[in-house]
């Protein structure tokens, strides 16, 4: 028995749940149109206008994405080798070991360089 | 029906699925699903899904009921025994209230994300062990809705796609607030997700098995929460961050963000974000009771009467809902006892200590796992060559020195006398220059003086 099947059945009742609360409040709910209520919220002043596609951000955020993926792809590595830890004894360990080492130079280097600062 | 056969196919088509075994169960899984079908299927799914909604209304008022009784006020009391269905009653009107899409939204876009965070969050609890096998129907079958041996990677996964809700809500909107909580958001929970994955390594070492089931019977003699001890620190820690919850709820943080993400939702969709941050809630606490907690075994006292008999049949869900419930009121109590972080603490502490030391600690279980496996040593001659180790290493730290005072970076104050307003708006003084007396002071002073003065010459002419 494919143990993925009930999985598609989950995600078919989540997918009926997710869609069905949205569209019923869509359909209940009442409608009272008022200009205001359909701008952008900003505490009342005019809203901010904003560029075509998305508003801009500071880089940081951008910085820790870039950061995030390198550590993400260490413990998607560090995963099977965790599970068949047993199997690969001594090899395994001596490679992962150095594999996290060799990580660990560029975390060094971006902490020194203030890539985890915030001001 | 043929969907489901179609999907099948096409999935045993793709190999994703290891061999079976003889026996019927799945290689690398300990629970058995062989005579599940769909109709046990659907059941289950089913169940999850009404487990969860309930499980977040009564979540819902557990949280304002303790929170209310840590603050000295009775909490919501009013509808329902107890104010039970106060929870209840605001998903109502929720429910009934008016949809605003706002006139600048992505409207597609808009309309999707928060149906992808209620989605993304319900799946977890496919993989999460309520109990071992039990009679249901007729059938012999496990209270689980499935495990693989990818199981818990399936539950990070699941919580991963679950951030696209966030961040395509906040950025659909079109609107300040919105854009700058859902990409402080994103990074929190991206940042928090690494430590928590990171010290979920140390029990797929010891359990040798990624598989939900397979890693609650490999702790049939002992927790993985008391030997992976700082290991469970910091899965508590970053699970707390990961659901932006208080001390972490920055994304959220009224004072500077409004609503966070969710400022431009109304209606259903905001529920629906809502939502799924409490199951998020209740899925995180459900992954720290299946991995370091036991799962649904039962605490030990309890596990040895009568051999095992509260380890077998329905009593393990009761085990399971405990563990779950009482990591519920840590969060709750998290709440009423700490106060929110800024954003730069709550990042360095992040990405400078949790990650650091949840790394260190993989290294160190990898080598104190390796030796006892690999070599003859024995566990105690481990202990104390590593208690040699921190010896050493506790003697070393004192030769390191002091560290120094921090350098002053930035701009150098101009001489000269300094005006705060040379540039149209008040700034303050940068390091070395000083404000000049404010003319309020001086006017203030002036007042005082004259009331003096005139005071001692009005005592001299009555004296005169």
């Amino acid at each position: 028995m494919n143990p993925y099947v009930p999985l598609l059945v989950l995600m078919g009742v989540a997918a009926v749940l997710a869609l069905g609360g949205v569209g019923a409040s869509a359909i209940i709910g009442p409608r009272r149109y008022n200009r205001a209520k359909l701008e952008a919220y900003e505490c009342g002043i005019q809203p901010t206008p904003h560029a075509v596609g998305g508003g801009r951000f500071p880089i940081k955020y951008y910085l820790v994405a870039m950061t995030f993926i390198v550590f993400d792809i260490e413990v998607v590595f560090l995963y099977p080798w965790a599970v068949s830890f047993a199997d690969l004894a001594v090899f395994g360990l001596v490679a992962m070991i150095g594999f996290l080492v060799l990580i660990t130079v560029p975390f060094v280097y971006e902490w020194r360089r203030g890539g985890f600062e915030w001001d | 029906m043929s969907l489901v056969a179609l999907a099948t196919q096409h999935l045993t088509g793709l190999h994703l699925v290891a061999a079976t075994s003889p026996s019927g169960a799945q290689a690398g899984v300990a629970a058995d699903f062989s005579h599940d079908n769909f109709w046990i299927w659907l059941l289950k799914a089913v169940v999850i899904v009404i487990f969860m909604l309930t499980s977040v209304l009564i979540a819902i008022w557990f949280e304002r009921r303790v929170v209310g009784r840590m603050q000295l006020r009775p909490g919501p009391n009013v509808h329902g025994p107890f104010g039970l269905l106060q929870s209840l009653a605001d998903a109502m009107k929720l429910l009934l209230k008016e949809d605003v899409t706002v006139k600048a939204a992505d409207k597609i876009v808009y309309i999707v994300a928060p149906m992808i965070a209620v989605f993304c969050s319900l799946l977890t609890f496919a993989v999460i062990p309520f109990g071992p096998s039990v009679h249901l129907f007729g059938i012999v079958t496990p209270l689980q809705l499935t495990d693989f041996p990818v199981a818990v990677l399936y539950i990070l996964a699941a919580a991963s796609v679950g951030v696209y809700g966030i961040v395509l809500g906040g950025w659909s909107s079109n609107s300040t607030y919105p854009l700058l909580g859902s990409v402080r958001s994103t990074a929190q929970v991206i940042s928090y997700e690494l430590s928590m994955s990171l010290s979920l390594v140390s029990v797929f070492v010891l359990a040798g098995s990624m598989s939900t089931s397979q890693i609650v019977s490999s702790q049939r003699s002992l927790w993985w929460a008391l030997p992976l001890l700082p290991a469970f620190v910091i899965y508590v820690i970053s699970m707390v961050g990961e659901t932006n919850r208080l001390p972490f709820d920055l994304p959220e943080a009224e004072g500077e963000l409004v609503g966070g993400y969710a400022t431009e939702y109304s209606s259903m969709k905001f529920a629906w974000f809502f939502l799924a941050e409490y199951i998020n809630m209740i899925n995180v606490s459900a992954v720290a009771t299946t991995l370091f907690l036991g799962g649904w075994r039962a605490p030990w006292p309890i596990s040895a009467i009568n051999d095992g008999m509260f380890n077998t049949g329905w009593w393990p869900v009761l085990w399971f809902l405990v563990k779950l419930w009482a990591l519920i009121f840590f969060f709750v109590w998290l709440r009423g006892t700490l106060l929110r972080l800024r954003y730069d603490q709550f990042m360095k502490f992040g990405w400078k200590l949790l990650i650091p030391v949840s790394l260190g600690w993989v290294v160190c279980v990898a080598a104190v796992q390796g030796v006892r496996q690999f070599s003859s040593l024995t566990l105690q001659t481990i202990l104390v060559a590593l208690g040699v180790v921190v010896i050493v290493a506790v003697a070393v730290s004192y030769l390191i020195p002091e560290k120094t005072e921090p350098r002053t970076t930035g701009k150098v104050a101009p001489p000269g006398v300094f005006d705060a307003f040379a540039d149209g708006y008040p700034v303050p003084p940068l390091p070395g220059q000083t404000l000049p007396p404010s003319p309020r002071r001086a006017r203030a002073a002036a007042a005082v003086a004259s009331v003096t003065d005139t005071g001692t010459e009005a005592q001299e002419v009555q004296r005169g």
